[in-house]
């Protein structure tokens, strides 16, 4: 398995820039992320890796060496297309071989391999099968079989579980995430679903627009987002945005908004003007004694927990409380903010600005 | 259009019978009537009104195969009795065979010219449907527009021009010229036909086979062809036909050396001028090759070959 680094990877299709100047590294072994809503250029980005688009500029280096302008068969590298791309012609067990035979393995020694394979993955009884009949989780099956086959330096999967049904879909993340620790893979996985992508990842990629938005573990990305853009995407609910005019300077941990005083980390950036004020649902608690004020417009019973919108004098507010809280529609309350979890943005270009909280995050990021 | 979920009544389960078998009917009395004549005698098949019961003979299928002289009694005295059946419907005519005829030599040919230019037209448009397929071709759309613009005439307003051009190349009367004409007139239906085929076939196949280690020719052949071979079945048959049926270009560039069938079944003269059952029967073998290469490549035409190996 392989390091996977990606330098100032750009990718142009005539006039479209579908991946601008992309830079971010994979270590051996990791179960990478490439999150973002569609058209963000993640998918572009996994075959200009995988050798099936070619960047327009900039290095792509597998296990050292630079293979940006190499053909996908030179890469040693495997890939789960979204629809599986199962050849139809095949039977189970000969998709499987087929990767092994390209490179001309003998006959006897392809067939063990298969039966391991088949082993591994639990289908030894349908490898005489057509793959026109099966059911999509042994479809999925038969496709993982035949990347892990040959051992590459890499698993790339595109949307592995799109194709599958809800219910499957759990059943086949975690047996995803179990064959990849098993392999000692390197695995990228392409998603736009933000909780497979939490639920799945060592580390994540968050793109927009073709730009890498944010790179780092999961639970970093969901704490200390680097942009508004990846607060809004990932959460549910996305974490609450209140626009005010207003004035930090560095070194100031609080602020005033609304005219009210907001405790928050120590800053180590300023600026005077648009910013928004942004914190989780989940860090906001309701106490009528608090200067900042609401009213709750709407609750939304959750189990455990339920979701409480409020208005208030700078835009709605989720908060995530217990259940057990009384809170009806029409109630004047305070809300209080976790003063350690706030995060303040640029409102002009979205950017988080530093504070002694996500400093760390954002610089290595 | 839309599709009625309920099941059809009895009724117009029996009204839709009614109307298929009526239509084969329709299309296949010409057919019969052409079978049928090869087994008339010559005063059968020209009677009036035409006879539907008839004492069935094999003298059209004799004369179709076989040149005859005609015969004194003396000349047949000394030839002896005849040796084999056809000889003996010959000599019931007063003929004796001196020798058989052409029919073979131009059946052949139609064989090498039909089925040489339909494998010539299915490597080129294949190729060329492919390209157009998968690849950034500069100027894609008016090249498949000029394409099909060669099928916007008839092919026969170009044959004084293509007369003098076969003329001056040495390709009049050669397979080699017929089989290059019939390619140029059916290689823009290829292109067309199959590049709606190849674009029906999902971009992941080949580009799963590159990832397991193959060159993109292998990915093509290995994976794309076997996917592809209903719609080249399919538009091979459509390229045959025309090639084997073609009559106008036969009679104009063709007279000996390469003449096809279609030309000389028309032309086939009896003791008492056209000799109409040999005609017939020249035509009804001529059916057969197209029948049998349909009826073979049927099986191909009617499997879902790629059924529920992708899901959309």
């Amino acid at each position: 398995m392989a390091q996977i680094r990606i330098e100032n990877v750009r990718k142009e299709f005539g006039a479209f820039t579908a991946v601008q100047s992309s830079t971010f590294t994979i270590e051996d072994g990791e179960f990478f992320m490439l999150l973002g809503p569609s058209g963000c250029g993640k998918t572009t980005t996994l075959r200009m890796m995988a050798g099936l688009e070619l960047p327009t500029s900039g290095e792509i280096y597998i296990d050292g060496e630079e293979v940006g302008q190499k053909p996908a068969s030179q890469r040693d590298i495997a890939f789960v297309f979204q629809m599986f791309a199962l050849y139809p012609h095949m039977n189970v067990g000969k998709n499987i071989s087929y990767p092994l035979l390209s490179q001309g393995m003998p006959k006897p020694e392809v067939k063990k391999k298969v039966g391991e394979i088949a082993e591994i993955l639990g289908i030894t009884d349908i490898l005489n099968k057509p793959v026109g009949g099966l059911s999509g989780g042994d479809r999925q099956r038969v496709a993982l079989g035949r990347a892990i086959v040959r051992d590459p330096k890499a698993f790339f999967m595109d949307e592995p579980l799109g194709a599958l049904d809800a219910e499957f879909r759990e059943h086949m993340s975690e047996e995803l995430r179990a064959l990849h620790d098993r392999m000692n893979a390197t695995t990228v996985y392409v998603t736009h679903d933000q909780l497979e992508a939490m639920q799945m990842g060592d580390k994540i990629v968050v793109m927009n627009h073709g730009v890498v938005e944010q790179f780092g573990v999961p639970q970093d990305i969901y704490d200390w987002p680097a942009t508004k853009f990846v607060a809004q995407f990932i959460g549910s609910p996305p974490m609450n945005f209140l626009d005010f005019q207003g004035m930090v300077g560095t070194g100031q941990s609080e602020l005033r908004m609304n005219d009210v005083a907001i405790e928050m980390p120590e800053m180590r950036e300023g600026r005077d003007g648009a910013l928004t004020f942004g914190i989780r649902p989940e860090h906001v608690r309701l106490d009528d004694a608090a200067p900042y004020r609401g009213r709750v417009i709407a609750t939304e019973y959750l189990g455990t927990t339920q979701i409480v919108t409020l208005d208030t004098a700078n835009g709605e507010v989720k908060a995530r409380l217990s259940s057990a809280d009384a809170v009806k529609v029409g109630d004047q309350t305070g809300l209080r903010f976790d003063p350690r979890t706030i995060t303040l943005f640029d409102a002009e270009n979205g950017k988080a600005l530093k504070s002694a909280a996500n400093m760390e995050v954002l610089s290595h990021g | 259009m839309s599709f009625s979920v309920t099941e059809p009544t009895k009724g117009t389960k029996w009204f839709a019978g009614v109307l298929v078998v009526a239509y084969a009917v329709i299309t296949l009395i010409p057919l019969l009537w052409i079978i049928a004549t090869g087994f008339k005698s010559p005063a059968d098949s020209i009677a009036y009104p035409p006879v539907v019961v008839f004492e069935p003979t094999l003298e059209g299928y004799v004369n179709l195969f076989t040149d005859r002289t005609r015969a004194t009694e003396d000349m047949l005295e000394a030839a002896g009795p005849p040796q084999t059946w056809y000889e003996e419907i010959a000599r019931e005519r007063g003929t004796v065979i001196s020798g058989p005829s052409r029919y073979g030599e131009r059946f052949l040919n139609s064989v090498i010219i039909g089925f040489g230019s339909t494998a010539l037209c299915m490597i080129l448009g294949t190729a060329a449907a492919y390209a157009f397929s998968r690849f950034r071709v500069p100027l894609k759309d008016d090249l498949l527009f000029f394409i099909l613009s060669t099928r916007m005439m008839p092919p026969i307003a170009v044959a004084i021009p293509i007369f003098l051009m076969f003329r001056n190349l040495g390709l009049n009367d050669t397979h080699l010229g017929m089989i290059l004409l019939y390619t140029a007139v059916n290689l823009s239906l290829s292109v067309w036909l199959l590049k709606g085929f190849i674009d029906e076939i999902p971009m992941e196949y080949e580009e799963a086979a590159l990832i397991d280690g193959y060159t993109r020719f292998q990915a093509f052949y290995k994976v794309v062809l076997p996917q592809a071979a209903t719609g080249i079945a399919s538009t091979a048959i459509f390229c045959l036909i025309f090639a084997w049926n073609e009559y106008a270009f036969a009679v104009l560039l063709t007279s000996g050396e390469a003449q096809t069938a279609p030309p000389f079944i028309p032309n086939i003269i009896g003791v008492n001028g056209k000799d109409w059952p040999a005609v017939a029967a020249g035509a009804t073998i001529f059916l057969v090759p197209v029948m049998v290469f349909t009826v073979l490549l049927r099986k191909h035409l009617l499997r879902g070959i790629t059924f529920g190996a992708v899901r959309k």
